[in-house]
């Protein structure tokens, strides 16, 4: 009987999804752009989360040693800090090594390579790269290295100097910026998402006001409040599906554009980013475009079904 | 059947039934009567509880109406079957979906809507308008299509609000007669109308109503 019941209802809300032509497209495409906006607010945030991996990338805190640093007290500190929860990545590189790469670095400076000629010893020391996890977290890895932990392992004297100190003002403005963007980014997402969910619902809601005194007449003949309400939720999650149907058809030249013009500017290739994501973004618009036909219409027609 | 007792309903700013008082026993034929604004439709809504008394109560047979919950409210609208001026159909089905629908909603078979529907539109001269829109049809044509959806599932009462109000004389009088075979038939009949004409060919109980109030209750005679 209930299956008799759901049947009817699904098979009613697609002949009204049909019969009602131009007023149910109106309301596809507004879903459409709903759904155009959290599609393009997805594929923003990768640009973003890219962005933010490439500048958290670039800052480091660098512990430089005394030339008196054995390479076994150094080894010492850098197991140490392998072990904080908060280091990513430790790299070990040796005075020797750091002047072949600055050779490297400089070979086509010949004023320079000449006053390291002329030094005759290596001026350069060796030292410890150290990668944080998240960029708020250099100032505690550096009070560890100031912290009787760090000591007991070696000795304060052979720590020439640490980075962190110097590039501290610019690693917490990296941070605010960062976290600002992020909040920024939250807050400008939940905006058009939110103004978009009231303009989709008020558009549905008049798909539905049209029909108001249909859905008295309905209650009037002794159909149940779901007989009545039930195909405008099937219609909604219809307005839903093909909605979902056109947005991703549209982004994926869109997103193909973006690849072949925008990825220098970007940071990452759109249309790979979208293509290889499809099934994500996809099960995602679909769920929101179906959720929201879905309520919107519940909620719509429950007004009108009071009596 | 119906029974109402001492029935006022006040609006904000006019009263539009005043200590209304009156029976109908089942089987029964009743018209009522009067002007624009002398109480019939509220009358009528009364026993589909689309309006709750101001004062007094409405029954059908021992159900209190406006105190029915939503669930009993549906149960008791699929015993009656409703006829109004504007016809009320439901316009984006056909003919055939708006009777189907009906049947749907007291929860009958494929089986049953497909061999019941032609039968009925066939009862009301309609059976070449199977897959037509009301938009479509004709007035007379909407009507009798309103009448077969109320009769579809057989109701105890039929409830017809100026059923005639908007036709020609040819298609009022196939209104009536319908209306008159169909109590024949067995099922109480309520007919509001202010067309003289209607009361005289029914030729039944009249209720006469005026500002409100029941001013003559007689049985019709020639």
């Amino acid at each position: 009987m209930a299956l008799i019941a759901l049947k009817r209802i699904v098979k009613a809300g697609f002949i009204n999804f049909k019969r009602n032509g131009s007023i149910s497209w109106a309301a596809v495409l507004q879903v459409v752009n709903t759904l155009a906006i959290i599609a393009t607010i997805l594929l923003l945030q990768a640009v973003l989360h890219s962005a933010l991996t490439q500048i958290k990338d670039k800052v480091d805190v660098v512990i430089y040693f005394t030339k008196e640093a054995s390479e076994d007290k150094i080894m010492a500190i850098k197991s140490s800090l392998e072990k904080l929860p908060e280091v990513a990545q430790v790299t070990y590189t040796s005075a020797e090594e750091e002047l072949r790469l600055f050779r490297e670095r400089h070979s086509n400076d010949y004023p320079t390579i000449q006053a390291l000629d002329e030094i005759k010893e290596n001026p350069l020391l060796a030292n410890l790269n150290v990668r944080a996890k998240e960029i708020g977290q250099y100032e505690s890895i550096a009070n560890f290295m100031k912290s009787d932990n760090a000591l007991v392992l070696s000795s304060s004297s052979i720590v020439d100097k640490v980075n962190y100190y110097q590039n501290k003002k610019v690693i917490d403005r990296l941070n605010t910026i960062i976290s600002g963007a992020q909040e920024f980014g939250f807050l400008l997402t939940l905006y058009f998402i939110l103004s978009s969910i009231i303009i989709t619902f008020n558009m549905i809601r008049l798909t539905i006001f049209i029909s108001k005194e249909e859905i008295g007449v309905m209650r009037l003949v002794g159909a149940s409040k779901m007989h009545v309400r039930g195909p405008f939720m099937i219609e909604g999650a219809i307005y839903g599906g093909v909605a979902t149907l056109i947005t991703v058809i549209l982004f994926w030249p869109a997103t193909a554009w973006l690849g072949r013009n925008m990825t220098g500017f970007l940071g990452i290739n759109m249309y790979d980013y979208y293509a290889s994501n499809f099934l994500q973004i996809f099960a995602i618009l679909l769920l929101s475009g179906i959720i929201l036909g879905v309520i919107s219409s519940f909620l719509a027609a429950r007004k009108y079904l009071n009596k | 059947m119906i029974y109402f007792n001492n029935v006022s309903k006040v609006y904000r700013d006019a009263t539009a039934l005043l200590d209304v008082t009156f029976t109908v026993e089942a089987g029964e034929f009743v018209s009522i009567v009067g002007h624009s604004g002398a109480g019939k439709t509220t009358l009528t809504k009364m026993i589909l509880a689309e309006e709750n008394p101001t004062d007094g109560t409405v029954f059908f047979e021992s159900i209190n109406i406006s105190a029915l919950k939503s669930n009993d409210l549906t149960k008791l609208r699929r015993r009656i079957g409703v006829v109004f001026q504007d016809f009320k159909l439901l316009s984006n089905k056909t003919a055939y979906e708006n009777i189907a629908f009906a049947m749907e909603a007291v929860g009958k078979t494929e089986e049953e809507i497909a061999s019941d529907v032609p039968h009925v539109l066939e009862l009301v001269d309609l059976s070449h308008r199977l897959s037509h829109f009301p938009s479509q049809m004709s007035g007379g044509e909407k009507q009798r299509l309103a009448i077969a959806r109320a009769i579809i599932n057989q109701p105890e009462l039929i409830l017809a609000d100026e059923p005639t109000g908007n036709l020609d004389p040819v298609n009022t009088h196939e209104i009536v007669q319908i209306l008159k075979k169909i109590n024949d038939l067995g099922t109480t009949v309520i007919l509001t109308t202010h067309n003289r004409g209607v009361i005289e060919s029914v030729n039944k109980r009249v209720i006469t109503m005026e500002n409100g109030k029941i001013i003559r209750d007689t049985k019709h005679s020639k």
